[in-house]
């Protein structure tokens, strides 16, 4: 999963219907996840129905505009029935997940329920109760009771954006007045870590994605809490899936017969006891799929399609590239640069200030700082260009974006007020801002708002790339390997160490003249890096 | 001399050569083995087959000594116990010899030409043999490397005059007196069983803290008991210097150094890569620390070019080398083979036995946070009661999310037959469903697998 934060707000559950004695079912609703969204996508269900989930373990993974958050439980309780189909767009409000939740046992157990607004929403009539916030961890508040006294209808709904959203929890309200409950009988959200300055949440800006993140562990053991043969109805022959990099589970036979048949069985899910592929999984693969390849060869015709739903963060990029597709008209702009000197002074600096603590220099904090220069004078190519509205909204400051690839796909975390920061800055703010993206605690603001993008695959860079502006930026510059190649110096040639520069920008807004200037402007600049300095 | 041209030729007649090499040629395929030594190799000639017998033949001799000092519980009381120790070692030999008559009959039958030398690479696809009667050049499509492995040497104890391997010893027609065991690893401890059993006063020296490093302390735990009981010095923890001007071992321990009378020593610290004065150093083929890199279809580095069996590291196993040799002979008849085990069952002949299946115990814990672990002790078993002092236990080791079984284990007097039953179990898949679910004689050893197999399900769940 690529960009995961957990969210902190409320999830509301509604008491569904009463089941008997004891047994109640309970809706756990999609929360507002953030920035007022109407709805948002299920990208994967982490649930069945018939798991038994715990308390705060995650059901679903959604996405808005950029972040995947996951949406967890705020009571424990059985899965009965799920809102839909990763894809599909679910609203704000709507039922994700219903719980078949034992009451009688609640009840024995006061911290299983504790959070339970007992209060009905005025509204609704409804019961409701606020999602654990995992930022709260450890620093919960050990008397329930003493929770329950301040707990009010207000605490609930204000709490409901937590702290990974950063905006959203420097604007919480703080103070025990306003903290909303955990079901745990913790004090959660905001004002918990607005309280415990220790507390890597409580800092605006910076993402607890990661410690808030539940090990993987836990996912293993709630969703087998059922343990092998007991979850398996009569008749039924479920399909486990195997975790990836996990050897197939097979009978020596099963084994031969697929090797002679060219038939991997790392591809093959297993009818059997824990997964395991029996030869009824073989007869039904020859039944159905290709014939296998005539033995000996050691070559398999694979006659497979699978059709991959594109859903979750590759959709987002779909839709970003058609629209940019549609709008944008390219003009890309290809010039060779020599950054011998450049690579020379990196080397310098990052050999003389290797121990300081500061941030390892890579070229593209040079070209961040190049670009800052060079916008200065070009104004015009730092601007969003809102082409319904015919106005090119150009920007003061200069947020570059830097393309990055993750395991799901592209993310554009922002270096924000690059004209503000110098060289150091630049670097460090690259490598936290990209690896919070990589590591997917990057939080909304940190994925959106560039004005113009700079993208580079290192060391896979290429000759020369079209790069694809990022809507509605209008300019965009693609950085290729650097290679040394011989350069003619008038006299004879000599190895130098090239970098190839391709810029693309949006023609409706600049000329061809204009983004050749810019381009230049940076190749001056990188070629004497001297000049960087000096302002 | 005329060249020899085939299709596959297999280097050395050992366990992983002969297997390999019977089943290319019951394939119809032109094969062609080279042995420098005797056909069946160190399994055969000078390793788990003589020492077997000898190990049987000292269990005899020491039971009977029981029964003459009317120490045996069993009420059998016999006058008086002598040994022909040559005469043991004879028997021994006959044994080996008829197998050895075997493999060459079975390489007969399976129409495979046996060459006797030394072979020497030339090139990827040409040896030269050094055979009575002249070189030998053959020339094949296809070479498996089999060349096993030879005892490695202390270079502060080389082999010679009172210091021996493994091989020596179970040629050597005298006892000695008193006998220094350096190594305390499977082959230490079963030869040093051996000689205690037979008389001989055995110190078992190891630079491990303890005996059987390579399995876990509850494993060797009566092994232990039963070497002390036996009258044997265990000295683990301490480094040997070498030898003395008086011929006595040398041990430098935290205490200092001290110097251990010896009559002999055997030296077992491991075994290494058969690859000398062979030629395979000239052709460059990929190594994998001291042995040759193969892949899982035994592949080396160059193709057409195979290695099997202890050349290829651990685990050195006769077993393992012979599945790799029908691995490759398939291969090369033309059929889609990969050596992919799930299990290669190992087992240490020693007093109790032990055998393992599958990952280590430690290695499971580390792999599978949550173990399902079922032990069930032999004392509590009719079977083992009546053969031995109900010392032991066999273990079993589950997967908690699906009950797979990762590990079995079991250490105890005539437990190395529960091999079979323990690899199959791996191989095919079962779950502690499976074990605890299958009725298992009574009254047999094996019944303590499926009691563990209760134990780790828990008995609410075994009850379903």
């Amino acid at each position: 999963m690529g960009l995961l934060s957990r969210i902190n707000g409320s999830a509301h559950l509604l008491l569904w219907s009463e089941i008997g004695i004891g047994m109640a079912e309970r809706a756990v609703r999609l929360p507002d996840v953030g920035e007022g969204v109407a709805e948002a996508e299920l990208v994967e269900w982490l649930v069945k129905v018939g798991d038994h989930v715990q308390e705060e373990q995650p059901l679903a993974v959604v996405m808005t505009d950029k972040a995947s958050i996951e949406v967890p439980t705020p009571i424990a309780g059985e899965v009965v029935w799920l809102a839909g189909e990763p894809g599909q767009n679910l609203a704000t409000g709507s039922d994700l997940v219903r719980l078949r939740v034992d009451e009688g046992r609640d009840d024995a157990d006061g911290s299983t329920v504790a959070g339970v607004d007992q209060a009905p929403d005025p509204g609704s009539g409804s019961t409701s109760v606020s999602t654990p916030d995992p930022a709260s961890g450890p620093a919960s508040d050990p008397d329930p009771g003493r929770v329950a006294g301040r707990q009010s209808a207000a605490a609930s709904s204000s709490a409901a954006i937590g702290p990974t959203i950063s905006a959203a929890s420097r604007d919480a309200p703080s103070g025990p007045g306003a903290a909303g409950r955990a079901p745990g009988g913790r004090v959660a959200a905001a004002a918990a870590a607005s309280t415990r300055p220790d507390d890597p949440a409580a800092l605006p800006g910076l993402s607890s994605g990661s410690a808030d993140r539940p090990l993987p562990a836990r996912h293993g053991e709630a969703s087998s809490a059922g343990a092998p043969g007991r979850r398996l109805r009569p008749g039924a022959t479920p399909i486990l899936p195997r975790p990836v990099g996990e050897r197939p589970l097979a009978s020596p036979s099963v084994r031969l017969r697929a090797r002679e048949a060219g038939v991997d069985l790392r591809r093959i899910a297993g009818s059997g006891p824990a997964g395991r592929i029996t030869h009824d999984d073989l007869d039904r693969l020859f039944e159905q799929g290709p014939q296998p390849a005539p033995a000996g060869t050691g070559l398999v015709a694979d006659e497979s399609v699978e059709d991959i739903p594109i859903i979750g963060l590759r959709r987002r990029i779909v839709e970003k590239m058609r629209i940019a597709h549609e709008h944008v008209v390219d003009l890309t702009y290809v010039e060779e640069v020599d950054v011998t000197e450049l690579e020379t002074l990196r080397a310098r600096l990052n050999e003389q200030y290797k121990d300081s603590g500061r941030a390892h220099l890579t070229p593209l904090p040079f070209l961040m700082r190049a670009m800052a220069i060079a916008l200065a004078a070009q104004p015009r190519l730092n601007a969003h260009f809102d082409d319904d509205a015919g106005v090119l909204r150009r920007h003061g400051g200069m947020h570059i974006g830097i393309a990055a690839q993750t395991a799901a796909g592209l993310v554009v975390p922002v270096v924000r007020h690059v004209e503000a920061r110098d060289l150091w800055s630049c670097a460090a703010e690259l490598a936290r801002v990209t690896d919070a993206a990589k590591g997917g605690t990057a939080t909304r603001e940190e994925l959106s708002g560039s004005t113009i993008t700079l993208t580079s695959l290192g060391p896979l860079g290429g000759l020369m790339s079209t790069p694809i502006i990022n809507y509605p930026e209008v300019a965009i510059v693609g950085v290729n390997r650097i290679a040394v190649r011989p350069h003619w110096d008038g006299h004879a040639f000599v190895p130098r160490r090239m970098m190839n520069l391709s810029c693309s920008f949006d023609h409706r807004i600049v000329d061809g003249w204009d983004g050749a200037v810019f381009v230049q402007r940076i190749k001056a600049l990188i070629e004497t890096p001297a000049m960087l300095f000096v302002s | 001399m005329n060249e020899i041209h085939c299709q596959l030729l297999v280097i050395g007649a050992g366990p992983g050569g002969y297997t390999c090499a019977v089943r290319a040629g019951e394939q119809g395929v032109d094969t062609v083995v080279v042995e420098s030594g005797r056909a069946g190799g160190v399994c055969m000639n000078v390793g788990c087959i003589p020492s077997k017998a000898l190990i049987h033949a000292a269990d005899e001799y020491e039971r009977m000594q029981r029964r003459a000092q009317r120490t045996s519980e069993a009420g059998l009381r016999c006058a008086g116990v002598e040994l022909d120790y040559p005469q043991t070692i004879a028997w021994k030999d006959a044994i080996v010899d008829r197998l050895d008559g075997g493999v060459t009959a079975a390489l007969k039958q399976a129409r495979v030409k046996l060459v006797s030398g030394r072979a020497r690479f030339r090139d990827g696809k040409t040896v030269v043999v050094a055979t009575e009667t002249g070189d030998q050049v053959i020339r094949a499509e296809n070479v498996v490397i089999a060349t096993g492995s030879v005892p490695a040497e202390l270079p502060a104890l080389p082999f010679g005059g009172i210091v021996g391997s493994s091989t020596d010893f179970l040629a050597a027609t005298e006892l000695p007196r008193r006998l220094v065991v350096i190594g305390a690893g499977y082959i230490g401890v079963e030869l040093g069983t051996v000689f205690a059993k037979f008389g001989v006063k055995v110190t078992l020296v190891d630079l491990a803290p303890r005996i059987l490093a390579r399995y876990d302390v509850e494993l060797t735990r009566p092994v232990a008991r039963r070497l002390a009981a036996l009258g044997v010095t265990i000295r683990t923890g301490v480094q040997v210097e070498g030898l003395d001007g008086r011929g006595r071992v040398v041990l430098a321990t935290p205490a200092g150094e001290e110097h251990l009378e010896a009559d002999r020593v055997l030296v077992a610290v491991g075994r290494r890569a058969a690859l000398a004065d062979s030629g395979i150093e000239e052709l460059d083929l990929a190594r994998d620390g001291p042995f040759l890199r193969i892949d899982e279809r035994c592949r080396t580095s160059m193709r057409g070019v195979y290695a099997i069996g202890d050349v290829t590291g651990e685990p050195m196993l006769a077993h393992r080398a012979m599945m790799q040799g029908e691995v490759v002979a398939d291969l090369v008849a033309g059929h889609r083979r990969v050596f992919d085990p799930r299990a290669i069952p190992a087992i240490c002949f020693s007093d109790p036995e032990i055998v393992t299946a599958g990952v280590p115990i430690e290695e499971a814990r580390r792999t599978h946070a949550d173990l399902l672990v079922g032990m069930a002790p032999f004392r509590a078993n009719g079977r083992a009661l009546t053969i031995s002092d109900g010392s032991g236990f066999v273990r079993v080791a589950a997967r908690a999310d699906n009950h797979l079984v990762v590990s079995l284990q079991a250490v105890g007097t005539g437990v190395a037959e529960l091999a079979a039953a323990f690899g199959l179990a791996i191989e095919m898949g079962a779950r502690l469903e499976d074990i605890a679910g299958t009725i298992h004689a009574h009254p047999t050893l094996g019944e303590a697998a499926q009691e563990a197999a209760r134990q780790a399900l828990g008995r609410g769940e075994a009850l379903r």
